[in-house]
């Protein structure tokens, strides 16, 4: 009994009063909220207003300040860590090693050792899996898409990606969006964090917008209300 | 997932990565290669004065070298943030810091066995004592050297100038060990009297420094 919260109707990230301090700059201002399992959150604002905070606090890389984080139940991010997915503003990957060899280290930490899985993840991207060029090789493009099949690859109930889109071309983004897209449908809920929003509009349930690190607005799509009715 | 299996993994990927780049190994035969030349011309010592000086000499080269790998072994985890990727996945923080420390082990007894016959060539080198001892001490005091050193690299890896901290972190830690290592070398080499008490201590020193590093590395890992 881990303690954790696998029911559907609960929500699967709980914020309560969260602050967060580097030095007296406040990043983080009060943050209360509660966001809902399956859907596909955008989360969007000026450079500054707490994005990547957020989304690392969320993640467990970094403690707030003040308040708390629930993540699929629990309080103690280790214990849901293998339903977590997450993916930085870097890119998360060696350089030295080829996209599979990347793939199946970190397939490996979460405890998983069929290479299959780790093939599936890259075609699940649009990587070949056969590729055996080192990541240094690699376009900006080809390591946003390995980075994210990193996220994916133990296939994670909770997707936190922070700038997925960065440095890549416009084709390619969309096609990463779609991929984002079909995630949801099966059941998974992500946080997007990006400066390119209407790449996500079609498949986006709801605009987070931040500004001075506070949630100032949620703005639920459309298609999303559409599909809750 | 179990810690023995992370610890395997994450060794094997760092055995080959550093196969492909040779940036620790490289660097550190370079450093000891030149240490060894330079003190062989600038002293140009007998067979017996070698013996006396040559535990000191030895250490003090391995561990300015190790220093280079120690330094390289979380570089490698903080381009492209990598570290992160560690941080967020279930696998234990200390089969991080143990496949780090094997590692590390492995590249500086791989530096020892290579300039091991350098040394004995360069300074005429015969043990008067037992040679068996000698690997006795080298095992136990790299152990000294790589498992504070990894942990310290850790702890510095935030820093900015974390190339300069390491040694000054390092270093005065590493005094007792440093200690041992040199009189039980000297001790080995000039065949007066038996290292016994210094590797009772080396033994102690890197059983105790193994666990606090192990208890403590969690909370450098996620320090912010």
């Amino acid at each position: 009994m881990t303690g954790t919260d696998t029911s559907s109707d609960q929500p699967v990230i709980v914020l309560q009063n969260l602050v967060k301090f580097f030095g007296r700059f406040a990043a983080l201002r009060d943050i209360s909220d509660t966001f809902a399992r399956g859907r596909l959150y955008v989360v969007v604002g000026d450079n500054g207003a707490g994005k990547s905070t957020l989304l690392r606090v969320v993640a467990g890389l970094m403690q707030p300040s003040q308040g708390s984080v629930t993540l699929l139940g629990s309080q103690n991010v280790r214990e849901v860590a293998h339903r977590i997915g997450y993916m930085g503003h870097a890119p998360l990957l060696y350089d030295e090693l080829d996209g599979m060899e990347n793939l199946r280290y970190f397939a490996g930490l979460y405890g998983l050792r069929d290479d299959d899985v780790c093939r599936d993840a890259m075609r699940q991207v649009g990587l070949d899996p056969e590729l055996e060029r080192r990541v240094g090789q690699y376009s900006q493009g080809m390591r946003q898409r390995l980075s994210l099949a990193r996220a994916v690859v133990h296939n994670p109930e909770l997707m936190l990606l922070d700038e997925p889109f960065s440095n890549v071309d416009v084709h390619s983004a969309r096609d990463m969006a779609t991929v984002l897209g079909r995630v949801r449908d099966q059941g998974k809920t992500i946080f997007v964090v990006t400066h390119q929003a209407p790449l996500m509009e079609p498949v986006a349930d709801e605009f987070v917008h931040m500004a001075a690190g506070q949630i100032v607005a949620r703005e639920t799509m459309p298609r999303a209300a559409g599909a809750a009715r | 997932m179990s810690q023995i299996s992370v610890t395997r993994s994450t060794l094997l990927k760092d055995l080959r990565m550093e196969w492909r780049s040779k940036d620790a190994i490289n660097s550190m035969l370079f450093f000891s290669l030149l240490v060894v030349v330079i003190f062989s011309f600038a002293f140009n010592p007998t067979a017996e004065e070698s013996r006396q000086i040559a535990g000191g000499l030895v250490w003090v080269a391995f561990l300015f070298a190790a220093v280079v790998a120690l330094n390289q072994t979380w570089a490698r985890e903080l381009r492209n943030q990598v570290l992160d990727a560690y941080r967020v996945s279930p696998a234990p923080p200390n089969a991080l810091f143990l496949a780090k420390v094997l590692g590390n082990f492995l590249f500086v007894v791989i530096l020892e066995a290579l300039m091991a016959p350098l040394f004995v060539v360069f300074y005429q080198l015969r043990s008067v004592g037992p040679v068996w001892q000698l690997a006795v001490v080298a095992l136990l005091g790299t152990w000294a050297l790589v498992v504070n050193g990894t942990f310290f690299a850790a702890l510095s890896i935030r820093t900015r100038s974390r190339e300069i901290m390491l040694p000054l972190i390092l270093f005065p830690i590493s005094i007792p060990a440093l200690l041992a290592m040199v009189d039980s070398t000297t001790t080995i080499l000039t065949g007066d009297g038996t290292p016994d008490f210094w590797l009772k201590m080396l033994l102690v020193y890197d059983v105790v420094f193994t666990l606090v590093c192990l208890l403590l590395f969690e909370t450098v890992l996620n320090a912010e």
